[in-house]
C-alpha cells in the first residue's frame, strides 16, 4: 500500500486524502489535479500534504493545487490556512522567494505598431532591467530609503518617480502590506536588498511582450480591458536576494521555536511557531516587508519598460495606455476572513505557489473588477502561452480563494542541459515569432519548455473544477531571460 | 578523493562535498556551491574577506556557513575560489573561521551559470566516518 492508494476521488479532478490516513491529521487533504498528473504526482508530494495536514491549527483542508509538486517542507502549489487563534504560521508556507509574482501591463497596441521595431524593443528591455545572475539596479539606495521600500512597497516606489498614482488601485493589496515593519528585517536581508532591487532575477523569471491570443469571456474580459490582438507586457519576479534571507532567518529562528512550543513536525522545513507568539509576530512583519519590496522591486520595473516603450516607438506611456492589468502574489501568508457555515472566520493563508482568486464581491479585489472577481494571473514558461482567469465563489468555498500559479518543473536543469540545445531552442522559438535574449545560453537550455508541466493542463483543471474561470490567453512575441 | 560532486533535484541542485577531515569538507563545499553560480577555475584569489559563524549542531553550521558564502557573493558581489576554514568545538556550539578569496564579478570573464537563491536544510548532512561527507540542497 502506498500513501496514494488511500487517496479518493471525490469529482472529476478533484481527490481527498482522508483525514484517517495518519492519525496526527487534524484536517483531511484535498488535490484538485487531472487523472495524468495525479498518476504522474510524485508520493513526496502527497505526503507533503499530510504533513501540513498535521499542523496545529490548520483549518479545513490542505490543499494542492493542479500545479502541485514536491517543495521543502511544503509543497509547491499548496495552501494551507490556520486559525488565527490557536494556528501557526510556517516560513517554509511562504518559501524562499517571498511575494514571487506576476504584473501585467496592457496597452492599446497591436502587432502592427511594434513588429518592425520587436528587436529593439527587447534590446531597449533588456538594457533597462537588469537581470540575471548577480545582477544588480540601477538605482543607488540608503539605509534609510531600503527601510521605506521595506515599509512602504509600490507606494514608495510611486512617491519617487516610479510609475503612476493610479497603478496602485490595481495591485493586490495596493502594493502595500500596512503591518509591515523594517525594523524586524535584519542588516543582512537588508544589504542584500540594497544593490538588487529593480532587478529581475534568473531562472524561471521573466519579462515578456505578448499578445491577447484567444477570449474565453468576453464580459470579463472587457472588464479588465483586454481585447484579441491587444499587445500586454507581463513580469514575473519576485524580492530577490532581500527576501530569501528574510525566509532564511526566520527559519533558522523558527528551527529554535518550534522545539520551545513542543510542536511536533514531520520535516524540519515546516519550523513553525504558534500565531500569537513573539516569533510568528516578527516573522509575519519581516515577510510583509519582503512582499512590500517585492511590489517595488515590479513597480520599478513597470517604470522602465513604460520608459522602453517611449524610446522605442516614440510615443508616450500615456499615449500607449500603458496601464496595469493587476500584480498578483503567488508566496505569500495573509490574513484573511473566509466564510464557514455561516460565520466568519479569522484565518491566516498561506499560499506557496497559489495564486490569490477572490471571486466577485471581496472588498479586498479592486473596485472596478468587484462584480466578475479577481484577475488571477498564471504565467507559462519560455515561449509558451501564459493565461488570465478571474476569481470564483468555487474558490472562496473551497480553497480558501487560490487557485494554481504556473507550470512546475519536471526536469531537473542538468537533464534539461542534456536533452536541449539552446541554439535549437532559439531557432524553434524565432521560427514561431518569438524573440528571445538571455544573459547565457544555460539558461536557455535550463528553461527549456519541456523541462516543465504543460500550463495549458493546469489552468484547465482549475477551470473545470471552478476554482477560477478562464479569461484570456497571452501568447509571448519576446522573451527576456535573467 | 573527489573534491565534490552534484546530484540531480528536480527544481534545483544538491552536492556532496568531501574531505579527510570537517575543515577540507566546508573548504569543498565552498567549492561546490561557487561551480554552481560559476566556473571557480576562472576566478583568480584577489580579494579577501573572512568571517565567522557559530551554531548549535554541524548541520546547522553547514547551513549557516553557506548561507554566508551567498551573503558574501551578493552584497560584495563577489566570485570566491579559495576557502580555507577552522572549525572547533566551544562549549556546547561549533565555530567555524573562514577565510575566502576571490574576484568581483565580470560576466565578461566569468561563465553565468544560475543564480542560488537559498541554501535548504533538505536531506543536509554532516557524515564523519573514516572521510567526512557533506551533503546539500540549494534552492534555484
Amino acid at each position: 500500500m502506498t500513501i496514494k492508494d488511500e487517496i479518493k476521488k471525490i469529482r472529476d479532478n478533484v481527490y481527498e486524502v482522508p483525514g484517517s490516513y495518519d492519525k496526527k491529521m487534524r484536517a483531511s487533504g484535498r488535490l484538485y489535479i487531472d487523472d495524468d498528473s495525479f498518476e504522474a504526482l510524485e508520493e513526496g508530494a502527497v505526503q507533503q500534504i499530510v504533513n501540513v495536514a498535521c499542523l496545529p491549527g490548520v483549518f479545513r483542508y490542505s490543499i494542492g493545487l493542479p500545479d502541485i509538486h514536491f517543495g521543502y517542507g511544503f509543497p509547491i502549489g499548496g495552501v494551507a490556512a490556520f486559525n488565527m487563534r490557536n494556528g501557526i504560521v510556517s516560513p517554509g508556507g511562504v518559501g524562499f522567494d517571498i511575494n514571487c509574482g506576476v504584473r501585467l501591463i496592457k496597452s492599446n497596441l497591436t502587432i502592427v505598431d511594434i513588429e518592425d521595431h520587436l528587436d529593439d524593443l527587447v534590446n531597449t528591455l533588456f538594457k533597462n532591467i537588469p537581470s540575471g545572475v548577480g545582477s544588480k539596479g540601477k538605482v543607488k539606495l540608503s539605509k534609510e530609503d531600503i527601510n521605506n521600500v521595506l515599509d512602504y512597497g509600490a507606494e514608495w516606489a510611486v512617491e519617487n518617480g516610479y510609475g503612476w498614482s493610479e497603478d496602485l488601485e490595481v495591485l493586490e493589496e495596493n502594493g502595500r502590506i500596512e503591518a509591515a515593519d523594517s525594523s524586524e528585517v535584519s542588516d543582512k536581508a537588508k544589504k542584500r536588498g540594497i544593490p538588487q532591487l529593480g532587478s529581475l532575477g534568473s531562472g524561471n523569471h521573466f519579462l515578456e511582450i505578448q499578445v491577447v491570443d484567444e477570449i474565453y469571456d468576453e464580459k470579463v474580459a472587457e472588464v479588465y480591458g483586454l481585447e484579441k490582438g491587444m499587445i500586454v507586457i507581463m513580469i514575473h519576479s519576485g524580492s530577490r536576494g532581500c527576501g530569501h534571507q528574510v525566509c532564511s532567518d526566520y527559519l533558522r529562528l523558527m528551527d529554535k521555536a518550534y522545539k520551545n512550543y513542543k510542536i511536533s513536525i514531520a520535516d524540519r522545513q515546516l519550523a513553525c511557531a504558534p500565531l500569537d507568539s513573539k516569533e510568528a509576530q516578527s516573522y509575519l512583519k519581516a515577510m510583509y516587508a519582503a512582499a512590500n519590496y517585492a511590489w517595488a522591486n515590479r513597480q520599478m520595473m513597470t517604470h522602465w519598460i513604460r520608459e522602453s516603450f517611449e524610446e522605442v516607438l516614440n510615443k508616450s506611456a500615456r499615449e500607449m495606455d500603458m496601464q496595469i492589468v493587476y500584480d498578483v502574489a503567488h508566496n505569500i501568508a495573509k490574513e484573511e476572513t473566509h466564510e464557514f457555515k455561516g460565520r466568519d472566520m479569522e484565518l491566516l493563508v498561506h499560499r506557496k505557489g497559489a495564486t490569490r482568486a477572490f471571486g466577485p464581491g471581496r472588498e479586498e479585489v479592486p473596485l472596478k473588477y468587484r462584480e466578475v472577481g479577481q484577475p488571477v494571473l498564471i504565467p507559462g514558461t519560455m515561449g509558451t502561452a501564459s493565461y488570465v482567469l478571474h476569481g470564483t465563489q468555487t474558490a472562496m468555498e473551497e480553497t480558501f480563494g487560490s487557485t494554481a500559479h504556473g507550470a512546475g518543473r519536471i526536469l531537473s536543469r542538468s537533464k534539461a542541459k542534456k536533452d536541449y540545445n539552446p541554439d535549437e531552442i532559439v531557432d524553434n522559438l524565432n521560427s514561431n515569432g518569438i524573440k528571445i535574449k538571455a544573459t547565457s545560453k544555460n539558461v536557455i537550455a535550463e528553461e527549456a519548455p519541456g523541462a516543465y508541466k504543460d500550463v495549458d493542463s493546469v489552468v484547465k483543471v482549475s477551470d473545470s473544477t471552478g476554482i477560477a474561470k478562464l479569461v484570456v490567453k497571452v501568447k509571448p512575441l519576446a522573451v527576456t531571460k535573467g | 578523493m573527489k573534491k565534490f560532486e552534484y546530484f540531480d533535484v528536480t527544481a534545483d541542485i544538491g552536492f556532496y562535498a568531501y574531505g579527510t577531515d570537517l575543515n577540507e569538507a566546508f573548504t569543498n563545499a565552498g567549492l561546490a556551491l561557487f561551480n554552481i553560480i560559476s566556473d571557480t577555475g576562472d576566478i583568480s584569489p584577489l580579494k579577501n574577506f573572512a568571517f565567522t559563524v557559530i551554531s548549535e549542531d554541524k548541520v546547522s553550521l553547514l547551513y549557516d556557513y553557506l548561507e554566508e558564502l551567498l551573503f558574501y557573493h551578493e552584497v560584495e558581489f563577489m566570485l570566491f575560489s579559495r576557502f580555507t576554514v577552522k572549525i572547533k568545538k566551544t562549549g556546547g556550539e561549533y565555530q567555524l573561521d573562514a577565510e575566502i578569496m576571490g574576484e568581483e564579478i565580470n560576466w565578461d570573464k566569468h561563465e553565468r551559470k544560475c543564480e542560488i537563491k537559498a541554501i535548504t536544510f533538505h536531506q543536509m548532512e554532516v557524515k564523519e566516518n573514516e572521510n567526512v561527507c557533506l551533503k546539500a540542497i540549494v534552492d534555484l
